[in-house]
């Protein structure tokens, strides 16, 4: 095994674009303020310095430009990786996201492929206001032809990075914001933990992936099996520590393609699903792990399926943490389903 | 409704002032109408300068509102933008042009046969694409808009493939998946053409800049209408273009009409589409689409100035679209039906012809020959296509291809829906259906 370096999440993903830079001669990577500033949330930090400036640079502010320039770089030969600075502002460059990345394999018979990787953090948590605080990856999963992948570690998040940049189809790459810097206990009153006390902050300085569309087990119970991916994984943790519940928490890190045999086994496994996820409630990603749960497991439940999740209002400002799934939320649903 | 109420004392009366007024646009002439032109202005051919291919864009603004000519209207090659092609350029680029008409001309019949569901023809616009394309090098890239078929004509792309993806049969490569025309072709330097109206623009871009960041030496071109130029696409390419200095041509054929919608509703009665390019610091050309030379001489100009690192270009391509949108347009309920013979600039190949017979190079007999030849061309390969299935008649690509290419790995979800549609046609068709 390589040699091991304690990071946060940027820094994983960092390092993720750092090696593939320097292995594969064709990749880009270009975005707004990425360049000489590294970023908003410092992700390239250094990589323009250490790979050049036609290999990571910064971009007009159009979302559209750069999604659409990007389908043409993959046309040439290349293998860009652009960065939107929020996911709130993925919505000007959807039309090239939805029209012509997601479709171009399959409407040219594969004559043009696009291996594309969008990286954009997501979510809220971090006083952003309605637009730097949306999840918008059920938008991202009803997109044929596109790959939605969100880490929840450092060590997930370089390892499912280099897997979606070598990937040849398009990948949404969402990063949860809230625990860039560390896990996020669902308590924003508490001190916030650094990923240097998690094990997942260990993260090889080499090459190393993670296939995307598989699940992974955070806990292992017999009490309920929940779903959750992003920030969501280690607010559910806590609360199920807490409450001192034998929970089975699965992690999915790929939303599609969806690791559905991890979820079936253990669900049946346990007869109880809770969905947990920050985005808004209505036609939600939790929306069809529910329908999928129940048409492949329905014979083993115990209890309905129940969600956890955002409400259907835009994300407010001041009002965040009311809106915010936190541990009254889980904690109420979480005493529903196994009372049922 | 909140009320709303005026600003109070503003230091005038506003009483005073007119109501505000909202412009639509109409178009000059409608059904019934008597089409006149004759105030658009058509400078002389040798009016109009030819700069350098590395002029700065700010010192050659007038282009943009001019019109760059070629032939005049007496059949002569004139004035510095003479491309000076040997006749037998002349002659192939006639034929080309020819070949598109008789392909169009068929195809559109095929439809009405009910041998396919939809088609678009370039009639009066063949300059357009075919005189670009020949001033283009082989391996330059072009991103086609749904009306350029003649990029593929020029760049001889077998005309049977062209048909088996018209028909969505079994020869068709693109697997009946695409509306027809809208072709793909790698090899001859065509990209995949989208139905979302200019979203080429700014992929065109891509491939430039990549282009120019791995210093090949081949430039990128793409085509859109002026009724697209009105998406944001087009400001995305274009700005990206500009700050990057990508080695790409911008083609605007404004055809006047965008189905139903004229020129009017993309800002043209405000000032022309070249002079989009003098906002973004591009060198722009506004130039007579329907003279051939014309269209090449500013291609090969826009080219050489790419490929020599002096940036983009837009070339405004003022033209009009002969017939309607698509097969599925009528354009006898919004316009005049004579308004293309109105045309002040004529036909393309008419244009070409007189040229080439003026020179001695040509004849009556000649083009004659050749149009028979042509038709004949298209007439046997259209039935050695429909050897391969028309749509709609049984003939398509088999059923589990819908769910390939969506991913180049098939995942677990699409493979449920293969099987369960398989089992669908099973249902349908009996116990003894295979899948093709």
């Amino acid at each position: 095994m390589a040699e091991t370096k304690t990071m946060n999440m940027i820094e994983a993903i960092n390092s993720a674009m750092d090696v593939m830079l320097a292995r594969d001669p064709n990749m880009v990577v270009m975005g707004e303020d990425v360049g000489f500033f590294g970023g908003v949330f410092r992700a390239t930090a250094g990589l323009q310095k250490k790979h050049g400036k036609t290999r990571v640079f910064d971009t007009p502010i159009n979302e559209c430009g750069i999604i659409g320039v990007a389908v043409g770089m993959g046309a040439y030969g290349l293998r860009p990786v652009p960065e939107i600075q929020f996911a709130d502002y993925i919505y000007p460059g959807l039309d090239q996201l939805v029209s012509e990345a997601a479709r171009l394999r399959y409407r040219s018979a594969n004559d043009f492929i696009c291996p594309m990787t969008v990286r954009t953090p997501f979510g809220g948590g971090i006083f952003g206001g309605q637009t730097h605080s949306q999840s918008p990856e059920s938008i991202m999963t009803h997109i044929c032809g596109v790959k939605t992948v969100i880490p929840s570690n450092p060590y997930d998040a370089k390892g499912l990075l280099i897997a979606a940049i070598e990937d040849n189809d398009p990948v949404v790459f969402l990063e949860p914001k809230r625990i860039y810097n560390g896990p996020f206990s669902g308590y924003y009153d508490r001190p916030v933990e650094p990923w240097s006390k998690h094990d997942a902050s260990a993260v090889p300085e080499d090459y190393y992936r993670i296939e995307l569309g598989k699940a992974a087990t955070v806990r292992s119970g017999e009490a309920l099996t929940i779903l959750a991916y992003g920030t969501m994984v280690h607010v559910t943790k806590t609360i199920v520590e807490e409450m001192g519940i034998d929970a089975e928490i699965i992690d999915l890190r790929t939303l599609l393609p969806l690791d559905i045999d991890a979820i079936e086994t253990s669900v049946k496994k346990t007869g109880r699903c809770l969905i947990i996820h920050e985005a808004t409630r209505t036609s939600g990603f939790g929306a069809e792990l529910a329908a999928l749960v129940q048409e492949r497991c329905f014979y083993h439940l115990e209890a309905p399926v129940e969600r956890v999740t955002g409400f259907d209002t835009p994300y407010p400002h001041s009002l965040e943490w009311a809106y915010f799934p936190g541990p009254v939320r889980i904690a109420t649903a979480l005493t529903k389903i196994l009372k049922d | 409704m909140p009320e709303t109420h005026p600003p109070k004392d503003e230091g005038r009366a506003a009483s005073n002032l007119p109501p505000l007024s909202l412009h639509i646009p109409e178009p000059r002439y409608r059904p019934g109408d008597t089409p006149d032109f004759g105030d658009i202005d058509v400078p002389a051919v040798e009016a109009t300068p030819r700069p350098g291919e590395a002029t700065k864009p700010d010192a050659m603004r007038e282009l943009s509102y001019g019109l760059v000519r070629v032939l005049d209207f007496d059949g002569q090659a004139k004035g510095q933008w003479d491309p000076k092609l040997t006749p037998e350029r002349l002659r192939i680029m006639l034929r080309y042009m020819m070949l598109v008409r008789a392909f169009d001309d068929r195809m559109f019949r095929a439809q009405r046969q009910g041998k396919t569901s939809f088609y678009m023809k370039c009639t009066g616009e063949e300059a357009t694409s075919v005189a670009s394309t020949m001033a283009l090098d082989r391996g330059d890239m072009c991103f086609p808009s749904y009306r350029q078929q003649g990029i593929l004509i020029a760049r001889d792309y077998p005309l049977i493939q062209m048909m088996n993806q018209i028909y969505s049969n079994r020869g068709d490569h693109l697997m009946g998946r695409q509306l027809p025309i809208m072709y793909s072709a790698p090899e001859h330097g065509f990209f995949s053409v989208s139905g979302n109206l200019a979203t080429q623009y700014p992929q065109a871009v891509g491939w430039a800049m990549a282009s120019a960041s791995k210093g090949d030496s081949r430039i990128a071109t793409v085509w859109c209408g002026e009724g697209s130029s009105a998406e944001g696409d087009f400001h995305s390419a274009l700005t990206f273009a500009t700050v990057y200095n990508a080695p790409v041509i911008f083609n605007v054929v404004n055809n006047q009409w965008a189905i139903s919608s004229f020129s009017g509703f993309a800002g043209g009665e405000r000032t022309t589409f070249a002079a989009r390019a003098v906002g973004y610091g591009i060198a722009g050309l506004r130039i007579d689409g329907n003279d051939p030379l014309a269209v090449y001489a500013a291609t090969q100009w826009a080219a050489d100035r790419a490929r020599t690192n002096n940036g983009p270009t837009l070339i405004e391509h003022f033209t009009y679209r002969s017939e309607g949108h698509s097969t599925s347009d009528d354009p006898s309920a919004y316009r005049p039906a004579d308004e293309a013979t109105a045309w002040p600039l004529g036909d393309p190949i008419a244009r070409l012809r007189q040229h080439l017979e003026t020179l001695g190079e040509w004849d009556a007999e000649r083009h004659e020959t050749q149009a028979k030849e042509l038709d004949d061309l298209v007439k046997t390969t259209q039935k050695q296509s429909e050897k391969l299935g028309i749509l709609g008649h049984g003939m398509h690509q088999p059923f589990e291809t819908m769910f390939q290419d969506v991913f180049e790995e098939m995942p677990w979800h699409l493979k449920e829906q293969c099987d369960q549609m398989l089992a669908e046609q099973e249902a349908k068709f009996g116990p003894n259906w295979k899948p093709e």
